[in-house]
């Protein structure tokens, strides 16, 4: 402050020049924190990720891991990190950067903590819709991501629609309706079926990311490879469209943008429950986690990680939790992530925005 | 005395906001019984595969066991319904709120996962028991639901209330999977019995539940004049003399009972509690005197109707009553949501 009055006394120019330093100055510090925080969250991530796939019952040492890549067969190593754990731990990561850059486009765009995606049906209706294809039609890989992106888009509309165009608590209150019908269906859809599996009905109702066979991940990969991208690309408004839809159509960004972003945050956690299922309170828990870290700002790069995080991380704890059972990751991230959205309730944050 | 007025008023804007379908009491009670006379009929006589008549008397008849079959399912939900909806009556009206029903408030979630507890941390095995440890699950969730919801400025709000209720429902069922898991054994008897059906049951379960019923429904159905003056607010019911605290305790007796044996007996049936006291009310008005009886009237056809629906609708296999009461049940929900009647300032 002090800079700036005294440099109006001098010349224009320069008193130009110092506000500019000025505000330079004030900007860099959220962005130093920001940074810090993407990094954190990126060795956190490497931590885990490490974590999981060197540890558990069978541990691996770091030069086996490298030499296991390379391609050099150890007897049971290569076998137990190929297929068990580092497939788990890439579905993980992936499966959790996609549900957090949904959740945060969803929470940001819709201005409500409680519209993320897992909450307000969209992650069920694509489940539902993948249950349908694989249980009942018997189908496979990208065919089934389609229907699954097909059912989440419907979901979707279906609840803006009948939520009508305020959003606030009638699009929660309506998503919740349509995530209990959705929840039936697949319910039903299992009763159906002779071979009862309940890793599989449970993959669909919670998320989960055993046994999951690598062209799948590979597709999930790429996909994610072409829709991050653009999201970075589309999202660099996110902060303005966080301002509401009037303030955002003042400063330059049209309605249509925010509705791509939030067409984006259904198609990514689309493909990611046709891979890996609905992971219970991923997307909904991301962004929160990130922003409260970030100081209050919603960055991407900041929820994706998290989702990372708290994805990887649970599904250790649910592979190692109880001896003998292996726990399906959504088992974990919902009974963490159902207190924490009370206790959010409780505190009177998301209720007063909510309602 | 001075009550009078403010009473004769409400009944007056009550006359005056007459639902176009509105029946008196009279044909209103005709109609329901007729309509769980037809739902009683259809569920005995139709089902997945035709069976002659004739066997239905005839003892001796192979097929006559498929009859019996058909009576015990039907029932059950008779009971399961009427509870259930009698508890979806009586918490609209002690929450003063329109989209309160026990699948959705947590209470048949907090039942459920007290009972796979039971069965596999306690090995818990008589019924009763079950029944028993039902309804500590159902008051411990819905107790927490109502507190965390009523927290901070703006009180309990019907949308804090819904979203508490889905919080502690997701919270429950991601313990009762894990729990389910980690035991073979007691998947094998809740795989079916999650989604909520009433089908293969024995008779002997429901007269294990019987008395509970009928002590829920009796607590609820006298609590028809309280209900009345809470609808008023709090403050004019105290005013009017009433002990709102106890009044409340009693209700919510009521609703553990109900909600809590219909989950043991049927599993978690949500919807049935939210529609039909909502049906009824476009019916008869909101008099709770009639809302209750009649309640638990339209909850008994509905859900027999809903289950006579799911033996039909995709033979040969058969649609649970969970799934098909769900799916009547969702729409309604939308379009109270939709709607946002009921008066309450949040909705």
């Amino acid at each position: 402050m002090t800079a700036v009055t005294e440099a109006r006394t001098v010349t224009p120019g320069s008193a130009i020049a110092d506000a500019v330093q000025v505000v330079r100055a004030a900007r860099r510090v959220p962005r130093r924190r920001t940074a810090l925080v993407v990094g954190g969250l990126a060795v956190a991530l490497v931590a885990a990720f490490g974590a999981r796939v060197l540890l558990g019952d069978y541990t691996i040492t770091i030069p086996d891991f490298v030499r296991i890549l390379a391609g050099t067969d150890i007897p049971g190593a290569t076998y137990i990190l190929l297929e068990s754990k580092l497939p788990r731990a890439v579905l993980a990561t992936l499966a959790g950067v996609a549900f957090g850059v949904a959740g945060a486009l969803f929470q940001t765009t819709l201005r409500n903590p409680l519209a993320s995606p897992d909450i307000i049906g969209v992650s069920l209706g694509a489940s539902a819709c993948a249950v349908v294809a694989i249980a009942l039609w018997g189908w496979q890989g990208l065919p089934v991501s389609a229907v699954a992106v097909t059912g989440a888009v419907a979901v979707a509309l279906v609840v803006r629609l009948v939520a009508g165009p305020h959003g606030g608590y009638r699009l929660v209150l309506v998503g919740i309706g349509a995530a209990a019908a959705m929840q039936s269906v697949i319910q039903y859809v299992f009763t159906r079926v002779d071979e009862y599996d309940a890793q599989l009905v449970l993959r669909w109702l919670t998320g989960s990311v055993n046994g999951v066979a690598w062209p799948t991940i590979r597709l999930l990969a790429l996909v994610l490879a072409v829709l991050l991208p653009l999201t970075w690309w589309v999202a660099r408004s996110l902060r303005v469209s966080e301002l509401g839809d009037d303030a955002a159509a003042g400063l330059g960004v049209s309605r249509a943008r925010s509705e791509l972003l939030l067409l984006l945050g259904v198609v990514l956690s689309a493909v990611a429950v046709a891979a890996a299922g609905p992971i219970a309170f991923v997307s909904f828990l991301a962004g929160p986690i990130a922003r409260a870290l970030n100081g209050g700002r919603t960055t991407i790069l900041g929820a994706a990680l998290t989702g990372a995080v708290v994805v990887v991380s649970a599904d250790y704890v649910a592979d190692y939790l109880v001896p003998d059972t292996n726990l399906p990751v959504g088992v974990v991230t919902g009974a963490v992530g159902a207190p924490f959205l009370l206790w959010l309730l409780a505190r009177g944050r998301a209720g007063r925005r909510a309602a | 005395m001075t009550s009078t007025p403010v009473l004769e008023r409400g009944a007056e804007a009550g006359r005056r906001t007459r639902p176009p379908l509105r029946l008196g009491a009279a044909a209103a009670t005709a109609l329901l019984v007729g309509v769980v006379a037809v739902a009683c009929a259809l569920s005995v006589l139709v089902g997945s595969r035709s069976v002659p008549v004739s066997a239905l008397w005839d003892a001796g008849d192979p097929l006559h066991s498929v009859y019996i079959a058909r009576i015990e399912r039907t029932l059950l939900g008779l009971a399961v319904g009427a509870a259930l909806a009698l508890a979806g009556a009586v918490m609209q009206g002690l929450t003063r709120n329109p989209l309160a029903d026990p699948g959705i408030l947590g209470t048949n979630a907090g039942a459920s996962f007290a009972m796979v507890v039971g069965l596999s941390v306690f090995g818990v095995s008589s019924l009763t028991d079950f029944l028993w440890i039902a309804f500590v699950g159902a008051a411990v969730a819905s107790v927490l639901v109502h507190v965390v919801a009523s927290l901070g400025r703006d009180g309990a709000t019907p949308v804090k209330l819904a979203i508490a209720g889905a919080a502690v429902t997701a919270a429950a069922t991601s313990w009762t999977t894990g729990v389910l898991l980690v035991d073979k054994q007691t998947m094998e008897t809740f795989r079916y019995w999650q989604v909520g059906t009433i089908g293969g049951r024995d008779l002997s379960v429901l007269a294990t539940g019987a008395p509970f019923l009928v002590v829920g429904a009796l607590l609820a159905l006298t609590g028809a004049r309280l209900l009345n003056t809470l609808a008023l607010g709090d403050d004019l019911a105290r005013g009017l003399g009433r002990r709102t605290a106890l009044d409340r305790v009693v209700l919510g007796v009521a609703v553990v009972l109900l909600a809590g044996t219909a989950t043991a007996l049927a599993g978690p049936i949500a919807f049935v509690g939210l529609v039909v006291p909502h049906g009824v009310r476009a019916l008869v008005g909101s008099d709770h005197a009639r809302v209750l009886p009649l309640s638990a009237m339209g909850g008994a056809a509905l859900v027999v109707l809903a289950d006579t629906l799911g033996r039909v609708v995709l033979p040969p296999s058969e649609v649970q009553v969970g799934v098909t009461a769900a799916v009547v049940g969702v729409p309604v929900f939308l379009l109270l949501v939709r709607r946002g009647r009921s008066g309450s300032g949040a909705l």
